[in-house]
């Protein structure tokens, strides 16, 4: 098995593709984790494959879209003459400052209202409202309240996440197994203990899957929250970028900005497995 | 009257769980009501292992959320020990059909659960767990998480996490209802053998007749819904019982009978 899986990893992304071809696979039939690291690749390498075809090969102007050697050359000058990286320290701190304000209020809240049908039928309405108000329409009063400091980039990502994550944390504690409720009280548990030690366990799990995704989700909006009155970030860098023309700068911040996403996305999923290895038994 | 109070007193020491009078209607969601129980009565003695024997739907189920305090019923009530139940507790542990361990918790752990809820210092735990887990042969299997169990591991684990608690009475709801055959007839040994050696008092629900003739010293029959006591059948087999005693002649004329009783309500609940 192990033998079959290396050569299949050692081939070319083309004869992956055409092995999975060859025969037709049935749904919901699972592929190797070599095979499948082997496909994930392959994608990546057409798209650079047809990017590169139509830039290179002069079918698209440079003003408008960068060839991918451009884009590299670009970006290491970003890092050596620009100071890139703290542009990239100061989005990654934005992120973090907003989503973990938003965490911390927002959980706790949400057991409350997932727990206690009262405080739900009093907040859920409201936060339902402000779910749907794009943080990036905050922006302008924002600035009015905040200035264009780092308060205000992080309240842009605190409005956008913590509205979301009270809603989601407060249906899936809701969603608690009736029945290791009543198990729990049969075994002597008070109300206090059925929240603190059945509950928040069990929800635990989808609430950290929560907070995986809506961490993808503030990624969009330090973005937008950078792209207006700012003068650091990667997405100040991308504004400046399109004033001067640098289609390679813009496409290499968001390929980075995709990057971080993509890390931050994987440490968050081992850490939750990690963490709650009883769930993916 | 002295005599009448002394009378009252020697029934509440014999009764362990009195049934008063209990009935339950449930109400739908457009105001249509269902009859699951029609007025019960009937007491459980301390020690007692009794087994409330009915097709599926008689409610004999809703009468043990009944008195695990899971359930309010509509009319009587339910008293362990002279006092009335309220709502759920310690004092009466349950061991439910569906697997209810806590996912999150080890064997150890869930045994545990109940003991450290009311405070329980941790080496009494530990102790009073691993006696426990001895006794439904789960030992080496402590810090093992119910995903990695059978269903019948994780039903032992159940018991013993009952069991832990120590609880006045034992509830139990189809405890074995979704194991395989062979798993529950051993299931059926172990729990007898550990009601023989601990005496504790047992209510059991079940459908299955084999397994209420052989656990019960009392078998309770419940016809269809709406749920009412049809007969009650005193099994005098003597202790302790082994599986052998399935095919012994008495044993064979208990079960005849129940069949025939089990039978119309079956076919009454079919018809309904």
């Amino acid at each position: 098995m192990s033998s079959r899986s290396k050569t299949v990893a050692s081939d070319t992304p083309a004869v992956v593709l055409a092995r999975a071809g060859r025969r037709k696979r049935a749904p919901l039939e699972p592929v190797s984790t070599a095979a499948r690291w082997g496909l994930a690749l392959a994608f990546f390498v057409l798209f650079f494959l047809v990017w590169a075809f139509f830039t290179i090969g002069g079918y698209v102007s440079p003003t408008f879209l960068a060839s991918p050697i451009t884009m590299l050359r670009e970006g290491w000058l970003l890092f050596v003459e620009f100071n890139f990286i703290h542009d990239i320290g100061m989005t990654v701190w934005r992120v973090m400052g907003g989503f973990i304000l938003a965490a911390a209020i927002a959980v706790p809240l949400g057991i409350m209202m997932g727990a206690h049908k009262g405080i739900e039928a009093f907040l859920e309405p409201f936060v339902s409202f402000c779910r749907y108000l794009p943080a990036s329409a905050f922006i302008p009063l924002l600035i009015l309240w905040a200035g264009i400091g780092e308060l205000q980039k992080i309240l842009v990502i605190f409005i956008g996440s913590v509205f979301q994550i009270i809603l989601m944390v407060a249906v899936t504690v809701g969603a608690a197994r009736r029945d290791l409720v009543e198990a729990a009280y049969t075994l002597g548990a008070s109300p206090q203990g059925i929240v603190r030690r059945v509950l928040i366990p069990g929800a635990a799990p989808e609430i950290a899957e929560t907070l995986r995704l809506v961490l993808g989700w503030a990624w969009t909006y330090v973005i937008v929250a950078e792209l207006i009155g700012s003068s650091s970030g990667i997405g100040h860098m991308i504004t400046d970028s399109q004033a001067l023309l640098n289609t390679g700068q813009i496409i290499f911040g968001i390929i980075v900005i995709g990057l971080i996403g993509l890390i931050s996305d994987f440490a968050f999923k081992a850490f939750n497995r990690r963490l709650f290895a009883w769930s993916s038994l | 009257m002295p005599a009448g109070s002394q009378l009252l007193e020697a029934i509440k020491t014999v009764n362990k769980l009195a049934i008063q009078g209990v009935s339950r209607i449930f109400t739908g969601t457009k105001g249509a009501k269902t009859q699951a129980l029609t007025p019960i009565d009937f007491n459980v003695r301390e020690n007692d292992f009794v087994t409330i024997l009915g097709p599926s739907g008689c409610g004999k189920s809703t009468l043990l959320r009944i008195v695990a305090g899971l359930d309010q019923p509509t009319t009587g009530s339910v008293l362990l020990d002279g006092s009335p139940v309220e709502g759920p507790g310690a004092e009466r542990g349950m061991v439910f059909q569906s697997y209810t361990l806590f996912p999150w918790l080890t064997v150890e752990q869930n045994i545990c659960f109940g003991m450290r809820e009311c405070g329980a210092p941790e080496p009494v735990q530990k102790e009073r767990a691993a006696y426990f887990i001895a006794k439904v042969g789960l030992r080496g299997f402590e810090q093992h998480y119910p995903k990695q169990l059978s269903g019948g591991m994780q039903q032992r684990t159940a018991i013993a996490r009952a069991l832990a608690n120590d609880p006045k009475i034992l509830l139990m709801d189809e405890p074995f209802g979704a194991l395989d055959n062979q798993t529950r007839v051993l299931m059926q040994e172990l729990l007898l053998g550990i009601w023989e050696s601990a005496q504790k008092t047992v209510l059991f629900v079940t459908h299955d007749i084999d397994e209420a003739i052989f656990m019960a010293n009392r078998v309770v029959v419940f016809t269809a819904r709406p749920g009412r006591i049809k007969t009650e059948l005193h099994v005098d087999l003597p202790h302790p019982r082994h599986y052998t005693i399935k095919t012994s002649p008495e044993f064979m004329a208990l079960k005849a009978r129940l069949t025939e009783e089990i039978r119309a309500e079956s076919m009454a609940a079919a018809d309904h």
